[in-house]
């Protein structure tokens, strides 16, 4: 059964959906590996740099922005990532270790609603953890933020199209659950390098922020960086996002494996 | 009497090994259809191409008129299966599995009745993780009957169960021919063969070796019956061989073997009786699908523990 085919809708009550997302919410509770770095890492760097006086200053190297303000869009998509590359292709890979793909594969449910449950319980996820994390800069450690709403919403629903889309790719393709973590490590690593998490992209050496630019996360963390200044993002990152959403989700479609 | 599935001449290879050769058979409604056969003879590759989870490699298959190839989404809301090897979310407690499994039909049976009758309804908080290997056997014949379906495909229904909860699973599955589905049964039991199945088809190495009820293949297996006692005294073997009811004498041990059919036990014990010879330890063996297996392929039917179908 071909991914594309088991798209279509059948005679199945709708109320399964509901039931599917029920479960895979109850099962990412009770797995909180991708929620705790989800939120648990975002929150601690706040934290931890937030609570440093001299990140709080204006730096004229940074563009007059605190390096504190430089960071939020940086954790933010940080929580994007660590949401998509760990709360996605670590259940799928372990459903079809186990054979849950394929013993659902004989169901009246297409097992592709199985997938889009999963995506809604982790774009849920998503949302709340971004919401948090402004909220925590703002309250907790007088950032200000003016953002463009309309940029923001753009921003973050491309980087986390973008972003699932890997995610769903790692799922498609791993094997197991440890092939998974494997494929999702040796990505996340680069993937956070280029958004500026060590280093900020301000302070990168031109090659490298060029390069920076065209990587998902790259385009991600100005567009969002633009977006809480109050500026509607380049068109460039945000076409970058888009293309590296139609890409991954391009690649994972073809190379699904149910079992 | 409707054919509700139809197999012919299904081949299916996995590489150089042919799992299944040109099997053929037909299951009526309402009937309890056994496949019986040894660890890896191919019953579970048969099965896995009718419900349409493997491609078939040659030969026909219609489910309820259906090709389970390519009308698979019409057959999964009116067919059920238990698969051998069962996998379900380790995290999710059984009543969970089960509400979510209920959701997917249309009309699904009665959760609480189900699980009171498996016996599973205490652990309805348990995680999936936490039951016992019978319990997860008992949960996925639950849910492969949950829908209400027309067919049932069962492999190795019991397998893992204590005698209590085996019998109790036979009565269910009766109950279950009795309202009219189809049951397609995998097993490797004979006892089970023997008690639940209409017909029987033996299969051996991916060929279908016979078709009949149980009782017409083990009568088919030589015929009959074998008296065993232990004599209280040695007497010449003539002395039964002359009766019209006896085929054969031997020796096992201590005790003397006599086969034959008809009314063989009154036969030996008067005729001994008669010749003051005493019958202790009298039993009545009839023939089993064991005898009729190893009649027609010359191997036993149980080889070894383990399942390890391909």
């Amino acid at each position: 059964m071909s991914l594309r085919s088991s798209l279509l809708p059948r005679g199945t009550p709708p109320a399964a959906f509901r039931r599917l997302v029920g479960c895979e919410a109850r099962l990412a509770w009770r797995t909180p590996s991708g929620i705790v770095v989800g939120f648990g890492l975002p929150l601690l760097l706040l934290v931890v740099f937030g609570s440093i006086p001299k990140f709080r200053h204006p730096d004229p190297a940074l563009g007059g922005h605190t390096f504190f303000g430089v960071y939020v869009p940086v954790l933010v998509v940080l929580s994007v990532t660590a949401l998509a590359l760990w709360g996605l292709p670590q259940p799928l890979a372990a459903y079809r270790e186990q054979g849950v793909l394929r013993r659902l594969s004989i169901t009246p449910v297409p097992p592709t609603w199985v997938l889009a449950a999963q995506v809604v319980v982790d774009a849920c996820c998503v949302a709340l953890a971004v919401v948090v994390i402004l909220v925590a800069a703002v309250l907790l450690f007088d950032v200000r933020l003016s953002p463009d709403p309309l940029g923001l919403v753009l921003s973050l629903v491309l980087c986390t199209a973008a972003l699932f889309a890997l995610g769903l790719l790692i799922g498609a393709v791993a094997r197991s659950a440890a092939m998974a973590g494997a494929l999702t490590g040796a990505a996340f690593f680069p993937l956070m390098f280029f958004a500026g998490l060590w280093v900020p992209r301000e302070v990168m050496p031109t090659v490298l922020r060029e390069v920076s630019d065209y990587t998902p996360l790259g385009a991600a963390v100005e567009a969002v960086q633009s977006s809480l200044s109050g500026v509607f993002p380049p068109a460039a990152c945000l076409l970058v996002l888009a293309a590296w959403a139609a890409v991954f989700g391009y690649l994972a479609v073809r190379f699904f494996r149910w079992e | 009497m409707t054919v509700a599935v139809e197999v012919t001449h299904l081949r299916k290879a996995y590489g150089d090994t042919v799992a299944v050769d040109d099997v053929s058979f037909g299951v009526a409604e309402a009937e309890i259809f056994g496949l019986l056969g040894p660890n890896g003879a191919g019953k579970t590759s048969t099965v896995e191409c009718v419900l349409g989870m493997r491609e078939r490699d040659g030969g026909s298959i219609r489910v309820l008129g259906h090709d389970p190839a390519r009308d698979g989404e019409t057959l999964h809301a009116v067919v059920g299966a238990q698969l051998q090897a069962s996998a379900l979310p380790a995290k999710l407690t059984a009543g969970e599995i089960v509400g979510l499994y209920s959701s997917f039909y249309r009309e699904p049976e009665d959760v609480e009745t189900l699980l009171d009758v498996l016996g599973l309804a205490a652990k309805r908080r348990a995680r999936y993780q936490a039951l016992s290997g019978g319990q997860k056997q008992r949960l996925s014949l639950l849910l492969a009957l949950i829908g209400r379906p027309r067919v049932a495909v069962l492999d190795e229904m019991t397998t893992g169960l204590d005698p209590n909860a085996r019998r109790a699973t036979w009565d269910l599955l009766e109950g279950v021919r009795a309202r009219g589905v189809t049951v397609l049964l995998v097993t490797h039991q004979m006892d089970e063969a023997e008690r639940l199945c209409d017909r029987v088809a033996l299969i051996d190495r991916g060929r279908l070796v016979a078709v009949d009820s149980p009782a017409g293949l083990a009568a088919a297996a030589g015929g009959g019956k074998r008296v065993v006692f232990e004599p209280s005294v040695a007497f010449d073997d003539a002395l039964l061989t002359a009766l019209p009811e006896v085929r054969g004498v031997e020796g096992r041990g201590p005790h003397v073997v006599v086969s034959g059919s008809g009314d063989l036990v009154n036969a030996v014990i008067l005729t001994l009786a008669a010749a003051g010879v005493a019958a202790h330890d009298v039993r009545l063996e009839t023939a089993t699908l064991d005898d009729a297996f190893v009649q027609l392929t010359g191997r036993r039917l149980r080889e070894d523990e383990e399942p390890a179908e391909p």
